[in-house]
């Protein structure tokens, strides 16, 4: 049948197509690992006691970037205090309450809506609704109900994925004997569920810890010499900061912003390397 | 005690969907604000000049073409770097990759979408803008294209990760139906595998290109913000700016409730309708891809 003699026997064809994968897929992960090798090699000199727990002077040349570090960790605590309650309770809702219909559809449209709006339209949002509507002002509140939105889509998709993986069957023995809906997913099924719930919800504030558009109008304050006073107060972040030290000032010293990368990296990795632990512990500890 | 029962079981089944239905609200405000401040616009700005190639707001020039071009120049550039990678990484982590290079890739590809946009566009100005200026010979390094390459590791991990899901979910009696046919491993992978997950794959590629449309920290610190009509594919090697960059850079200037602050709305509505329309799609070919599915499994 094959009349034509191909151009390239066909395990010739499968090695050179092979090789080309393989170095697609290192041109994809090289730059990752050389990136982060860097930030690490060439911040790492400027991370010390005093950088970490001292305040900027001199225009942010000298100094430490204590309420930087002290704001993220602010607006991340702010963040997981709205999103978390409302996030793992709309999962919940998808996952054991939410009937097959058009409006639970409307439901998930929306969570994929949330999950693309770009972050800066956060931040406009987050400026005509908390900043200037609800005159919250530019503080750590309206920051940390922007950033909660924006999270609302990581937090409920994991955590639903988490939730539907607890087999019907503890559901059923729960509730055939006597357990009311509620008693079952309370005891049963969100202990079970639990570690693939924290693990989104660490992925989710991940994000906002990392993010500077959504707080650049709400919430981030250029300079401030202290730490914030309430909620009501604004806020150094850190990668607002490290924005604000690689484009805004002239003269910045190296050693600072590459040492301002690396805590915020560290923050944020951190968080990402902690949820991938719980996770795959979890996976090997489940016994179903 | 049943009764009291029975009335904590109502509330808490209340709150919780409650916080199902919030996500609808969430949506709807957010789009509400964004009409309330971005369509007096329409009312304040002549569209000759609206739709005209100058964006200088300082002399009521809102010429939002430019911006819209840049958002396309860099995004498109993104995806040239984005999504070949991208499903090439995804095709050798779902079918060629070894066990243990999978379980180190994956993290790894996680790890770069967890990267704050903002470290990034720091690397980008004092490494890669640089260097393409050199190596180039250019002006300066901050262009479209530098924001291109950079957004399009941005736009990666989405893609990998999309793509190599949708590759994972195809069963696995499909290649080995191939394979008992005859076929070499990669004829399966290009003649069954991935037409296969098709859909998914499309989805990836979709959502990526939505990430980087919307992307705003790396391309406002790389690309040069320079609100120049791109007219030609040379634009690329030149400064551009985006509409989200733009939003980002000006908003913390203009007074409220001014006409530039109207039209920096309405380019945020812009970007909203246009990612409503990228996400909606991408989740209609999913929903239909999945419906096909179950019609040939059962």
């Amino acid at each position: 049948m094959m009349t034509k003699k191909p151009l390239f026997n066909r395990n010739l064809t499968q090695k050179l197509g092979f090789s080309l994968l393989t170095l697609m897929a290192a041109m994809t992960v090289i730059p990752i690992i050389v990136v982060v090798v860097y930030i690490i090699y060439a911040g790492g000199g400027a991370v010390n006691w005093e950088f970490l727990s001292g305040l900027p002077h001199d225009g942010m040349r000298q100094g430490g970037i204590m309420p930087a570090i002290v704001g993220t960790f602010y607006l991340t605590l702010g963040t997981a205090a709205f999103s978390v309650p409302i996030g793992i309770a709309a999962a919940v809702y998808l996952s054991e309450y939410a009937p097959d219909n058009w409006w639970t559809r409307l439901i998930r449209i929306a969570i994929i809506n949330l999950s693309g709006i770009p972050s800066v339209v956060y931040g406009l949002f987050g400026l005509g609704l908390f900043v200037l509507f609800l005159k919250f002002g530019t503080s750590i509140l309206s920051a940390s109900l922007t950033l909660s939105i924006m999270t609302l889509p990581v937090i409920i998709s994991t955590s639903e994925e988490a939730l539907r993986s607890v087999p019907q069957s503890f559901r059923t023995v729960s509730i055939s004997l006597g357990a009311t809906r509620w008693q079952t997913i309370r005891r049963i099924v969100l202990p079970e569920a639990l570690p693939g719930i924290i693990t989104g919800v660490i992925l989710g504030l991940e994000r906002a810890a990392g993010e500077t558009a959504p707080i650049l109008f709400t919430g981030a304050a250029f300079f401030l010499p202290r730490l914030p006073h309430s909620i009501f107060d604004a806020t150094m972040a850190l990668p607002y900061h490290l924005f604000v030290i690689s484009t805004q000032i002239p003269e910045m010293p190296f050693q600072i912003q590459y040492g301002t990368a690396l805590v915020l990296i560290i923050f944020v990795l951190g968080m990402n390397i902690f949820a991938t632990i719980i996770r795959s512990r979890a996976r090997a500890r489940r016994q179903w | 005690m049943e009764s009291n029962l029975n009335w904590k079981e109502y509330v808490i089944t209340r709150a919780i969907r409650a916080a199902g239905y919030s996500t609808i609200l969430f949506v709807v405000l957010i789009f509400y604000f964004l009409l309330v401040e971005g369509l007096p616009t329409l009312a304040e700005v002549p569209l000759s000049n609206l739709f005209s190639i100058r964006w200088y707001p300082i002399e009521q020039y809102f010429g939002i073409l430019p911006l819209i071009s840049g958002s396309i120049i860099v995004t498109l550039g993104s995806a040239i770097v984005a999504v070949p990678l991208g499903i090439g990484t995804a095709v050798f982590i779902s079918e060629i990759s070894p066990r243990w290079a999978r379980e180190i890739l994956k993290p790894l590809v996680e790890l770069l979408g967890g990267l704050p946009s903002v470290v990034l566009g720091f690397l980008g100005i004092l490494i890669l803008a640089p260097y393409l200026r050199v190596l180039l010979n250019l002006p300066t390094g901050l262009t479209a294209l530098t924001g291109s390459l950079l957004l399009g590791g941005i736009a990666l991990p989405t893609v990998v990760t999309i793509a190599e899901d949708a590759l994972d979910a195809v069963p696995r009696a499909y290649r080995e139906g191939a394979w008992a046919l005859g076929a070499t491993r990669w004829q399966t992978i290009w003649r069954v595998t991935l037409p296969a997950a098709r859909s998914g794959v499309l989805t990836a590629v979709m959502l990526g290109i939505g990430r980087a449309i919307g992307e705003t920290m790396t391309v406002m610190m790389v690309t040069g913000n320079a609100p120049v009509m791109a007219l030609s594919l040379s634009a690329i090697f030149s400064p551009v700016r985006t509409m989200t960059s733009t939003i980002a850079a000006e908003m913390g200037e203009v007074s409220n409730g001014s006409v530039h602050y109207h039209t920096l709305f309405f380019i945020g509505m812009v970007l909203f309708i246009i990612s409503l329309i990228v996400n909606v799609t991408a989740s209609a070919v999913v929903f239909r891809s999945q419906k096909r599915a179950e019609k040939v499994l059962s």
